[in-house]
């Protein structure tokens, strides 16, 4: 298993993960403070929004408190050309692709389908069948392979695909086939695997005899573990195989082994199928104070943890603020987007529709 | 300037209808922050805490723990600042100064006046609030004061077209009258209502009086009394009007009914029975009871039973185990559980490893089982893995009965009363203590010799409690 950052927050390189480490040398102070930031920020519109939706203000929300190493450091380990093919639980991710963050709570407040527009953001939109996304990767990873974006050494130019996923769907034959695809195409691809070892309420022991990062051996996909919870490893292993993969060098499966913190999402009850106990062992391995660990022996002081804080306190009120406000979409919307063209069966939905709230008087009708 | 703010109950889960209130965080007059925890509910599928969408003073709790309410009901008023920055997030139910009292009546009333064709909640509790949440159908029956009207479930946007109407309460109100005053530290009560709590075993700290000035009546002991009436009826209601009641499956009760279901339609009962002497098992408990070693543990004979139980499963290991269809597994540890009746339904919680525990240790077990489970603080964790069951309905003052095996065990003990009766000694009829123990086998696994030894093997212990040094 990669790790640079052991859970006491100590760097430290082990002789075959070199190659890796010199990711970490090309860093400076300013990436490790916004590799912190960025987490922090994550966490807390989280814990933000996981309130607002018991407050009733969002349909469903997704917590992805645990994995924040996972994500950001991933995240910032993906090229600038890169395309990204997230699940529903990629807040981090998006947060390091520029994502506007209530861009997300209005999709699960139900004000629309999906808040960005991929070809803008290279950051796709979630998915909410798990494993559809692993295929929608590959096949747009074989399309960039297609138009010979790959292998020029033209970093402005090529690009590579990276697709999230978690423990869960690797049951699902969606991510088998993706394997075997993007090996037989030789495509530019990276999946990456955050196991956070609950699918939902079936453990991973329930999913898989041997580790993940094996899965796709035998498909002809190479792949490692890192530590889920170690951000530097994270980054350094994502931007490697992101540059393979952009180079020529096929795809490539990354494990990182995290834990969910919280529920899968915001309707089911992590207690009635998981140990306290276990989640108290991961609570103690927390990404966040990991990394605050080790920040604060390279020197950096209380000043700027004080000011993280702060940004939280800011954005948590502008995130509920801006929920809030949010003004709900016109029913029409419903029907607008389901054809590019107009269609005539839902032209007469929409009518039957208007009839309807016409039934019932002017308060119905702003 | 102050104004009062509603939190109506939302939808926690996808499309639930309706959650229980279990437990209040905050009363009347605290000053609550936003997202401070200040209520537990249970929905059909989870136990969940609310954070408070409000900074400000609770002016008034307004359901009750163990009540079950619909979504988008309110469930607690806060006072709030009335200033700019909360306006979007609260609910601004304006002014009716003179009557107080009557203030949540004026909103019905109002509420009723607004708009014949009255909204019912939607079942998602976020709030797109206006024309599309609010536009459902009027549904026959459907009630729901004192919301008001075009309240979505989440919050009400004010700018909505049919909160203008809303009726408003005053500052007044929402501070004075609404509530009584807090009641003084003590409890009040008078001595026979005291004597009354003290029998039904009711914390009267844990019971809020409806009587003048917050005293507690002998009717909020009675309905605190919870706990009692499981074991016996209090009293004998009048005889009701309606011919049926219809009372929902749900909840408990879905998770009980699924549960025997399974159990009786999967796992061929069996169940036998045997009437013993237990005078010496109530010595031996009298005389635990008085022992230095177990003061302050409650020392029952379910303990006796209990630690007869685990001997019996050493000498009968196949009772203690679980059938698969290709494999018996024999457990080699004893994971005790106890059937307890709790005023949230039936539940078996489990001691786990209550093999490897000395007398002392096993009776603070229950005790801490039994206490976990009247809070109604037992986990899911508590419930599994279990490896054999006791249920002690000698509580309820029957003899025997059949039990159910929870599902997974192979073999149920089920305590009757123990009581005076005549027995045969030495070919003369004397008094004795007795008591009829009967057991349930899944047959699949226990034949009748080892559920005849198993049980004769507990019959021996509670006839000789002394075998137990064996």
């Amino acid at each position: 298993m990669v790790q640079l950052l052991t859970p006491d927050g100590e760097y430290g390189v082990a002789k075959q993960w070199g190659e890796y480490a010199k990711y970490i040398d090309k860093l400076t102070e300013a990436d490790f403070l916004k590799f912190y930031r960025d987490m922090a920020r994550m966490r807390r519109f989280d814990k933000e929004a996981e309130a607002l939706q018991r407050q009733g203000q969002l349909g469903l929300w997704i917590p992805a408190i645990g994995q924040e190493a996972a994500q950001i450091g991933s995240g910032y380990g993906v090229g600038h050309n890169d395309h990204i093919f997230p699940s529903y639980r990629e807040h981090g991710v998006a947060i390091t692709h520029g994502i506007d963050l209530m861009s997300i709570l209005k999709m699960l407040r139900g004000v629309n389908h999906g808040g960005w527009n991929p070809e803008e953001t290279r950051f796709h939109l979630y998915a909410i069948v798990l494993g559809s996304q692993v295929l929608h990767a590959t096949g747009y990873a074989m399309g960039v392979k297609m138009d010979g974006k790959v292998g020029n050494g033209n970093l402005e130019d090529d690009l590579a695909v990276i697709s999230y996923f978690g423990d869960g769907a690797t049951a699902e034959g969606d991510v088998s086939e993706s394997f075997l695809f993007a090996a037989i195409n030789d495509s530019p691809i990276v999946f990456f695997c955050q196991n956070n070892q609950w699918a939902i309420s079936s453990s991973v022991a329930s999913q898989t005899k041997v580790p993940l990062y094996q899965r796709g051996a035998g498909f002809g996909v190479p792949g490692i573990r890192i530590d889920g919870n170690d951000i530097l490893a994270s980054y350094a292993v994502t931007a490697k195989h992101m540059d393979e993969a952009r180079e020529g060098a096929g795809p490539f499966l990354i494990e990182a082994l995290t834990y969910r913190i919280g529920a899968h999402t915001t309707s089911d009850d992590p207690t009635k199928y998981r140990d306290s106990a276990e989640v108290e062992y991961w609570k103690a391995r927390d990404p966040l104070a990991r990394f605050e660990t080790f920040l604060r022996r390279q020197g950096i002081k209380q000043d700027f943890f004080d000011e993280v804080a702060e940004a939280g306190e800011k954005l948590s009120t502008e995130i509920r603020e801006a929920t809030f406000a949010l003004p709900a979409p016109p029913v029409e919307h419903m029907f607008k987007y389901v054809y590019s063209e107009p269609h005539p069966l839902i032209e007469e939905q929409l009518e039957w529709l208007h009839k309807y709230e016409a039934g019932f008087g002017e308060a119905a009708h702003e | 300037m102050t104004k009062l703010a509603f939190f109506n109950l939302p939808d926690v889960g996808e499309g639930l209808t309706e959650a229980e209130i279990v437990s209040w965080k905050v009363k009347a007059g605290d000053t609550v922050s936003v997202n401070q925890i200040i209520v537990e509910i249970e929905t059909a599928k989870s136990l969940v805490e609310l954070p408070c969408p409000f900074a400000g003073v609770v002016s008034e709790l307004m359901a009750k723990e163990g009540d079950t309410v619909e979504v988008g009901n309110p469930i607690i008023s806060v006072t709030v600042p009335d200033t700019a920055n909360n306006s979007a997030v609260t609910t601004s139910i304006p002014v009716i100064a003179e009557n107080a009292a009557s203030a949540h009546q004026a909103v019905a009333d109002a509420a009723a006046s607004v708009s014949v064709e009255a909204k019912n909640p939607t079942l998602v509790g976020y709030g797109v609030s206006n024309s599309v949440a609010n536009s459902r159908r009027r549904r026959p029956g459907a009630v729901n004061p004192p919301v008001a009207p075009g309240a979505s479930p989440g919050f009400t946007n004010p700018s909505a077209p049919a909160t203008t109407a809303i009726p408003v309460i005053a500052e007044a109100a929402a501070q004075g009258a609404l509530n009584l005053p807090a009641t003084p530290d003590g409890v009040i009560a008078k001595p026979p209502v005291r004597k009354l709590a003290k029998d039904l075993n009711v914390d009267l700290a844990k019971i809020s009086g409806t009587g003048l000035g917050g005293e507690i009546t002998r009717e909020d002991v009675m309905g605190g009394a919870q706990q009692a009436s499981v074991f016996r009826n209090l009293s004998t209601p009048a005889p009701k009007s309606e011919r049926e009641e219809r009372i929902p499956v749900k909840g408990v009760r879905k998770a009980i009914a699924n549960a025997m279901v399974s159990s009786a339609f999967t796992a061929p009962h069996v169940s036998i029975f045997v009437d013993v002497d237990a005078t010496r098992t109530m010595e031996y408990v009298k005389r635990l009871k008085v022992s230095t070693d177990f003061a302050g543990v409650k020392v029952t004979p379910l303990l006796i039973m209990a630690k007869a139980m685990i001997w019996a499963i050493r000498r009968n290991p196949m009772v203690n185990s679980t059938f698969t269809d290709e494999e018996i597994i024999v457990h080699n540890f004893v994971n005790f559980g106890i059937a307890a009746a709790t005023p949230r339904g039936l539940i078996v919680p489990n001691i786990k490893d209550a093999d490897k525990m000395s007398m002392l240790e096993l009776a603070e077990a229950i005790g801490q089982l039994a206490a976990t489970a009247r809070d109604g603080k037992t986990t899911p964790a508590d419930m599994k893995d279990g490896t054999i069951t006791i249920t002690n309905i000698g509580v309820f003052g029957v003899d025997t009965g059949t039990p159910i095996l929870n599902p997974g065990e192979v073999a149920i003990v089920a305590l009757g009363s123990i009581r005076p009766k005549p027995w045969v000694v030495n070919n003369e009829i004397q008094v004795r203590q007795v008591t009829t123990i009967g057991a349930t086998f899944d047959h699949r696994v226990v034949d009748g010799d080892v559920a005849s030894r198993f049980v004769q093997d507990v019959a021996s212990v509670i006839e000789e409690p002394a075998l137990l040094l064996d």
